[in-house]
């Protein structure tokens, strides 16, 4: 039976998408019957190429895939090198977990409001900072360069970032690297970065490319914070797919080949980019400087990661005053009155999709956990032990969803899920979740899983113990703190879920984050705020449950509580 | 059966695909048409699957009032699918018809009207004519009202059931301007004036197409051609105008035209916000509900142009494939019902006007609609009479195109 859940994973998730991408070619080229598309044409390709502005969308959604990969990079590894160990390294390292389980969406909403011209920020800048008695005229959100996406991408990216460093650095012996560098004379900061990241970026480098593809073909901020006149690529191809005029299918299924073109190129010239700054680092490594630029870059690698932390925070502390406001005019910091009426009337609304959202999440987590221990355990006992970052292991058909852009997929399995009959239901959408659960829950689980000393179950063995039971009474009991965290690492990748909901659901199926985004086109900012504030909770609360369980169960065991 | 309308010259094929369609609606409830109890009896337990704009929280509000009372009266489910757009709802319709799925389609009931009905009806995907059969439709007297059966120049021919009304209406803050603008003209030179504070919702949005079209029937001198397909006349000699009034507009306009708030709703959180001090949207009443949830200042006003401005009805359709048509004609008999037009109407709900002629109701069900509010931010009640037309639907994608054509991506 374990012998079969690496394969069944892979299958799993490479069976949809090259259904998916398959189904999305064939329309692309004029072929789908089902509307009439009999003979292969380029004409959906001439039609895509007339659309106005779509160089513009192309060209925002490359340079936000990549620009946004460099800065959340760039902040991770320079905070890492000059904080470790520090006091804001602790603080840190505790508000990955619940940065990271804020929704996409929530997080986009709070940047939204706190940098608009009429936002948190320039209301309390004003009128006695800026001199600003109405909101001045400033295109900021949704700017046509897409720097408020790539602003909206980067506070959620890094946390991501950070948290695959931090279980890529426990193989790395980092403080003895940089102990020895130091010994030589390096400062703390330049040493880390010249001794630690040319090992780690190979370790991390997966995650790099998950984070490229999902910043160019993103949907949910793109719609929040994104350009406009056009959007993004990505959102383009959700209108064209929506549209009444059916024969705007093949263009939209064109646009998801072209989606798939454009992260495909964002990722080549990440490669690039990489083969650049090798050569550029090799001659900085290997020149010898051991001080230069240490302040400067200790000063960034502290500030920067606070910037984007407190950002987001600050964010969704705004969307909290909204949800709470009465009258809140312009100049005015805080609202002068507060109320729950807000909350009051969403209340009874909000019931039945919190309740579809938990059952969805849930649902999905399950499954996930349940393959990955199998694979995970499967591998322990077998003895092979696939070097995180190493290409070969069928394991890294893992990375697949998370790399093909959703929308380029999704599609084309709707087409494929309406061409078998099949009705829209909860279980298409569980199924939808679980391609992009599984990845993050075995991300999350699979180091600790492999660094757990094997010695505590060949003592059960001794003691004999079957294998299975040295699996249930041993091993899991040991590994409850990760084996959760885990699991809220796929309960808050679950609530995110934005399109695949949308599209295996058929808008049947509501979760708070399609309310939510729902609402960003026409409702009041306090209903969002309350929206996105309950969006934002939920994989909270899986969090909490994370952390909070094994305390209360080993409340005797100390060691088995797990970290915080 | 087939009510007595300005038929289109179309009528021979529609009058085929309703005889069509009257059977497959006669086996399906079981029971004559007219045997309203049959209906109701069938619908009993059924789920309808609402796909309605979700975008404005006070409808949304009113539609689950709507589903408890067809949950407590009729045992029915309704259950309201959220959309972005209406487009959305055609566009599955339309792939399930082509996926070959007659009878399971997922949308048991649409508001639509406009376009989207025109679409609807061109391909064949709704189901009726049924409203003939609604007990309530009566009260709405066609006969005396034609627009509760005229969509955008269309006769509807039972297709479509009337729910509501709309009408273009401006509102402004009172302490900040002494006299807005009563023209399309005007409106140019006002943004002149106070360049950054007004804007239209980004096209296709619905709100900001009608503005489109409220600008080119003041600025053209073809009313005759805009209720004809726009194929039968120079859609560029015609709508010049609009994009030379358009150009010369944009640089005085919010974020200098470069970015258009999202929707109607999306402008009045603008309004709110102090970033736009002139706005307007298509339900005359949500100025003043705003006042009420202190999302705009209480010095807000409400007006509409002096030549008037554009109205409609909007209605619900069900489409084809409905597996729950019963109820989906029963919960379309209860929207236009006089408690539930009343409450619709109410201010403190949603405050969408009325599609009952009130007029000719019996005293006791009139009394539900009295108690017009005397409020400062609502609009003068003859206001509405200055109500323009729609144009046929044709003319609103070639202006949506057009528009897209010619300011995206620039």
């Amino acid at each position: 039976m374990l012998r079969l859940a690496p394969w069944l994973i892979a299958t799993l998730l490479v069976g949809p998408i090259l259904a998916g991408l398959a189904m999305a070619a064939l329309p692309a080229f004029g072929y789908l019957p089902a509307l009439g598309g009999d003979a292969f044409s380029l004409d959906p390709w001439r039609a895509l190429m007339t659309q106005p502005g779509l160089a513009r969308s192309v060209a925002v959604s490359f340079t936000s895939g990549l620009a946004a990969t460099v800065v959340s990079l760039t902040v991770v590894l320079l905070f890492l090198a000059a904080a470790s160990g520090s006091r804001l390294d602790r603080w840190i390292r505790r508000m990955v977990s619940p940065l990271l389980s804020i929704p996409h969406a929530a997080a986009a909403f709070g940047l939204a409001f706190l940098i608009a011209p009429s936002g948190l920020l320039a209301r309390l800048a004003s009128p006695g900072l800026s001199g600003w008695e109405r909101p001045p005229d400033l295109l900021i959100v949704n700017d046509p360069w897409g720097l408020s996406l790539m602003a909206g991408l980067v506070i959620k990216e890094i946390p991501f970032l950070l948290l695959m460093s931090l279980a890529a650095l426990h193989q790395l012996d980092a403080e003895r690297r940089v102990a020895m560098a130091r010994s030589l004379g390096y400062r703390p900061t330049i040493a880390w970065l010249k001794v630690v990241v040319p090992s780690l970026y190979p370790l991390i480098r997966l995650p790099v490319f998950a984070v490229i593809a999902y910043a160019s073909s993103v949907v949910d901020v793109a719609m929040i914070l994104g350009p406009t006149l056009p959007p993004t690529l990505a959102v383009s191809i959700l209108t064209w797919f929506n549209d009444p005029d059916l024969s705007r299918r093949f263009m939209a299924s064109a646009g998801a080949l072209l989606q798939l073109g454009v992260t495909l190129a964002a990722l080549a010239s990440w490669w690039g980019l990489e083969c650049l700054v090798r050569r550029l680092g090799r001659g900085w490594v290997a020149g010898g400087q051991r001080q230069r630029g240490e302040r400067m870059l200790r000063l960034a690698g502290k500030a920067l990661i606070l910037l984007a932390a407190a950002t987001a925070l600050v964010g969704i502390t705004g969307l909290a005053l909204n949800s709470l406001a009465g009258v809140w005019r312009f100049p005015d910091g805080l609202p002068q009155s507060f109320t729950l009426q807000h909350w009051q009337r969403a209340l009874p609304a909000l019931g039945g999709p919190v309740t579809t959202t938990l059952s969805i999440a849930v649902v999905a987590t399950l499954l996930a956990a349940g393959l990955v221990l199998a694979a995970l355990e499967h591998e322990q006992r077998s003895g092979r032990q696939p070097a995180q970052g190493q290409l070969a292991s069928a394991l890294t058909l893992l990375y697949l969803p998370l790399i093909v852009p959703q929308i380029a997929f999704l599609f084309g399995l709707v087409v494929v899920i309406e061409a078998l009959g099949t009705r829209p239901t909860r279980w298409l959408v569980i199924f939808g979740h679980l391609l992009f659960v599984l990845p993050y829950v075995f991300l999350s689980l699979s180091e600790a899983y492999r660094r757990f000393d094997p010695r505590w179950s060949r003592v059960a063995l001794t003691l004999g113990a079957t294998p299975n039971g040295a699996f249930w009474r041993v091993r899991l009991p040991m590994l409850l703190a990760p084996l959760l965290t885990a699991m809220a690492v796929g309960l808050a990748v679950s609530i995110g879920q934005y399109l695949p909901t949308l599209l295996l659901g058929a808008g049947r199926v509501t979760t708070v984050t399609t309310e939510a985004v729902a609402l960003a086109s026409g409702g009041s900012r306090r209903l969002i705020g309350v929206w996105a504030l309950a969006q934002a909770s939920l994989p909270l609360l899986g969090f909490i449950i994370a952390v909070g369980l094994p305390r209360l169960l080993w409340t005797n065991r100390r060691g088995m509580r797990g970290t915080p | 059966m087939v009510i007595s309308l300005p038929r289109s010259h179309h009528s021979l094929t529609a009058s085929l695909a309703m005889i069509a369609l009257l059977g497959s609606a006669t086996s399906l409830a079981g029971a004559p048409p007219g045997d309203w109890q049959a209906v109701v009896e069938e619908a009993r337990g059924q789920s309808v699957y609402w796909h309605a704009w979700g975008g404005d929280s006070r409808t949304n509000r009113y539609l689950e009032w709507v589903a408890e009372r067809m949950q407590a009266e009729y045992d029915v489910d309704v259950i309201h699918v959220k959309l972005g757009d209406t487009s959305e709802a055609v566009s599955r319709v339309l792939a399930e018809k082509q996926a070959g799925n007659d009878d399971e389609g997922s949308v048991d009931l649409v508001w639509i009207n406009g376009e989207n009905f025109a679409a609807m009806r061109a391909n064949d995907l709704l189901f009726g004519p049924f409203t003939e059969q609604l007990p309530h439709f009566a009260l709405t007297h066609p006969e005396h009202n034609p627009e509760v059966v005229t969509d955008f120049t269309l006769p509807t021919d039972g297709f479509e059931s009337p729910w509501g009304k709309a009408q273009i209406t401006f509102y402004y803050d009172s302490q900040e301007i002494d006299t807005p603008p009563m023209s399309i003209v005007e409106l140019k030179a006002w943004a002149e004036a106070n360049p950054g504070r007004f804007s239209y919702p980004r096209i296709p949005d619905f709100t900001g197409s009608t503005f489109l079209k409220q600008a080119l029937i003041e600025l053209s001198d073809a009313d005759q051609a805009l209720y004809a397909p726009v194929e039968e006349s120079d859609f560029d000699a015609i709508s010049a105008p609009l994009w030379d009034y358009l150009d010369a507009l944009h640089p005085h306009l919010w974020r200098s035209g470069r970015q258009f708030p999202a929707s109607g709703p999306d402008m009045l959180r603008l309004v709110g916000d102090a970033e736009l001090s002139l706005a307007f949207t298509f339900n005359p009443a949500e100025p003043a509900a705003a006042v009420a949830d202190a999302a705009l200042p209480p010095s807000t006003r409400s007006y509409v142009f002096e030549g008037g401005t554009l109205g409609n009805v909007h209605f619900v359709a069900i489409p084809y494939n409905s597996p729950h048509k019963a109820a989906a004609m029963l919960l379309a008999d209860f929207l236009l019902t006089p408690e539930a037009q009343a409450r619709k109407q109410d201010l403190a709900v949603w405050g969408d006007p009325t599609v009952l002629d009130v007029t000719r109701l019996d005293d006791e069900q009139a009394a539900r609609f009295e108690g017009v509010e005397d409020n400062p931010a609502l609009l003068a009640p003859d206001a509405l009479e200055r109500t323009l037309p729609e144009p046929h639907p044709s003319w609103m994608e070639a202006l949506q195109d057009a528009w897209q054509a010619r300011y995206v991506g620039r």
